[in-house]
């Protein structure tokens, strides 16, 4: 029994090196954010000597902060507003209509996923080019067409676990087809839409290339505004790791309130 | 009977239309344009299989191709050992079990672009800086040759997606029913017994799950290898999602870009496919 103690002590000191070497990247940006490009050059390792907040401000105003901010939220938000609701819409009316229709309506859905979006990408963007859609919107009705099939394929799996006798006492009652789903059977979903959202969130808030085909330089999303601010800074280092300590600083607010939820989305959409 | 048919296409249209749209008509119009000249305004002729028999003489095609091949079978190693490692260590009672999975999770929330940016910094500026202290050389000049490059984008991506790897393979483990090992440890198993003839066989079906992942997402990277590396030096760490995306936008050559988007697809579809039917065959036998 004690050297089962003894080896979990072992244990739990790996696990911490481990865990510091895996956050030293972080820390690395964020320390070296505030010094000057001289004294990153001088000593990278070390606290900074005389820290500056002046890189913060310089990159704050570069990167258009708060816009490219606002237009990721708008876009994240949306694109997964709109995929949740009309993903589990299909699912509820694929999985209560079991028919031969229904199951090859699923597989080409779930085929789909195995679509890489190289494929499709340039004929996608000469088409909604030629529609004058390459705009915010264009984006958002896109990731409704790259994001359903996931969504479609958990919410279906879910479904299975609601009892049709539920939407057949809603029918009794009066509710039409589309009150049964939205009152009755859309909050028993909850669990999946947590998953979905999260999945999507992962996805749509990170994603760099189709934003850089569609979007336009005022509807730039965060890591779009970050490509073209690197760009600009490749040889002043305090200027860059300022802007990108501060486009992290979003994602790990929304990882420590939603931290459990995350996780639990993440495995569950990885097991199914 | 009619309200019923109503309200099912009703429910089904909004995701039909954008599927269609988005994905399945430019599939069946990437396809056509492939066999033509098409310069992404206009059709003008079609060509046959002209893009296709370019693309392999397509040296810069080709070793971009090979380095992804390469990219992908070392980081679907190496990410399924350091993924069931953790799994591993945070599935022991330790205090710090809750805190270190979010820890080792924390770099999949932080886009490729972004982290590949991080990375780009710590190999030039803190290497060369650690390799100075310790006077080791082969810490300079970190990303400046293609193997350096190489192991560059492994780092990165192990890093970022060990995490993932990491969750998949606790739920598999946390399903397996404890007095198994504890039954094995009595009959006089050994750790490494214990792991290969009890815990091994039990999270096969997690190793399926991390190897399609794991296997799709590096054969289509994009972001990291931009943001890292560029393809630099000389296009030796351009992979194929960018080779696609430079021989489009950069190049604009469409037509030609769309063909090898075509042999791309192909190849990715048939490795998911293969690698899935492999696995799932050999986990019917365990």
């Amino acid at each position: 029994m004690k050297g089962r103690k003894r080896r979990l002590y072992v244990l739990e000191i790996l696990g911490i090196l481990l865990g510091l070497l895996w956050l030293s990247p972080f820390y690395l940006i964020a320390v070296n954010a505030f010094k000057t490009n001289r004294d990153i050059f001088a000593d990278v390792l070390g606290f900074p000597s005389n820290p500056t907040i002046q890189n913060f401000i310089q990159a704050f105003i570069d990167l258009q902060f708060l816009q490219s901010l606002f237009n990721s939220l708008i876009i994240t938000v949306a694109s997964i507003g709109i995929i949740v609701f009309f993903s589990s819409m299909a699912a509820y009316a694929l999985a209560r209509n079991k028919s031969k229709l229904s199951s090859v309506i699923l597989l080409i859905f779930v085929a789909a996923m195995l679509i890489p979006f190289q494929a499709v990408m340039i004929p996608l963007v000469a088409l909604f080019g030629k529609a004058e859609m390459l705009n915010m919107v264009g984006l958002i009705f896109m990731y409704l067409g790259f994001g359903s099939s996931l969504a479609i394929f958990l919410y279906h799996g879910a479904m299975t676990s609601i009892p049709s006798t539920l939407d057949e006492a809603a029918i009794i009652d009066g509710a039409n087809k589309f009150q049964t789903f939205w009152f009755i059977i859309f909050p028993l979903l909850k669990p999946i839409s947590v998953t979905v959202g999260i999945l999507n969130v992962i996805w749509i808030w990170n994603d760099f290339l189709l934003p850089s085909l569609i979007l336009s330089d005022s509807e730039a999303t965060i890591p779009l505004r970050m490509f073209y601010f690197f760009g600009q800074y490749t040889k002043q280092w305090h200027l860059a790791l300022a802007g990108l300590t501060i486009v992290i600083i979003p994602v790990i607010v929304f990882y420590f309130i939603a931290q459990k939820q995350i996780i639990k989305g993440v495995s569950e959409g990885a097991v199914k | 009977m009619k309200s019923r048919e109503f309200s099912y296409w009703l429910f089904l249209t909004p995701v039909i239309l954008s599927l269609t749209l988005v994905v399945i008509i430019p599939l069946l119009f990437g396809l056509y344009y492939s066999f033509t000249d098409w310069n992404g305004l206009t059709v003008s002729t079609f060509i046959g299989l002209d893009h296709y028999m370019r693309v392999f003489e397509d040296q810069r095609f080709i070793s971009s191709l090979w380095f992804t091949i390469k990219f992908s079978v070392v980081t679907v190693i190496l990410l399924n050992i350091l993924g069931l490692g953790l799994a591993l260590l945070v599935t022991k009672q330790l205090k710090s079990s809750h805190l270190l999975r979010t820890i080792f999770f924390m770099p999949n929330l932080i886009g490729g672009l972004i982290l590949g940016f991080i990375w780009q910094f710590i190999f030039i500026s803190v290497f060369s800086d650690i390799g100075s202290i310790f006077g080791a050389e082969s810490l300079q000049g970190w990303l400046s040759s293609p193997a350096t490059g190489f192991w560059g984008l492994v780092i990165l991506t192990s890093w970022q997606m060990a995490g993932y790897i990491m969750i998949i393979y606790i739920a598999y483990l946390q399903n397996i029913p404890s007095e198994l090992l504890e039954a094995a440890e009595v009959d006089g198993a050994n750790a490494f017994q214990r792991f290969r003839h009890v815990l091994f066989p039990l999270v096969a079906p997690a190793f399926t799950v991390s190897m399609f992942l794991t296997l799709s997402t590096a054969f289509k990277i994009y972001d990291q290898n931009l943001s890292l590396t560029d393809g630099g030096p000389y296009n030796s760490t351009e992979m194929v999602a960018m080779n696609i995306v430079n021989t489009a936008f950069t190049y604009n050559e469409m037509a030609y870009g769309q063909a090898k988007a075509i042999i791309f697809f192909i190849f990715v579809a048939a490795i998911a496919i293969t690698q899935v039917y492999y696995n799932k065959k050999r986990e019917v036998e365990l």
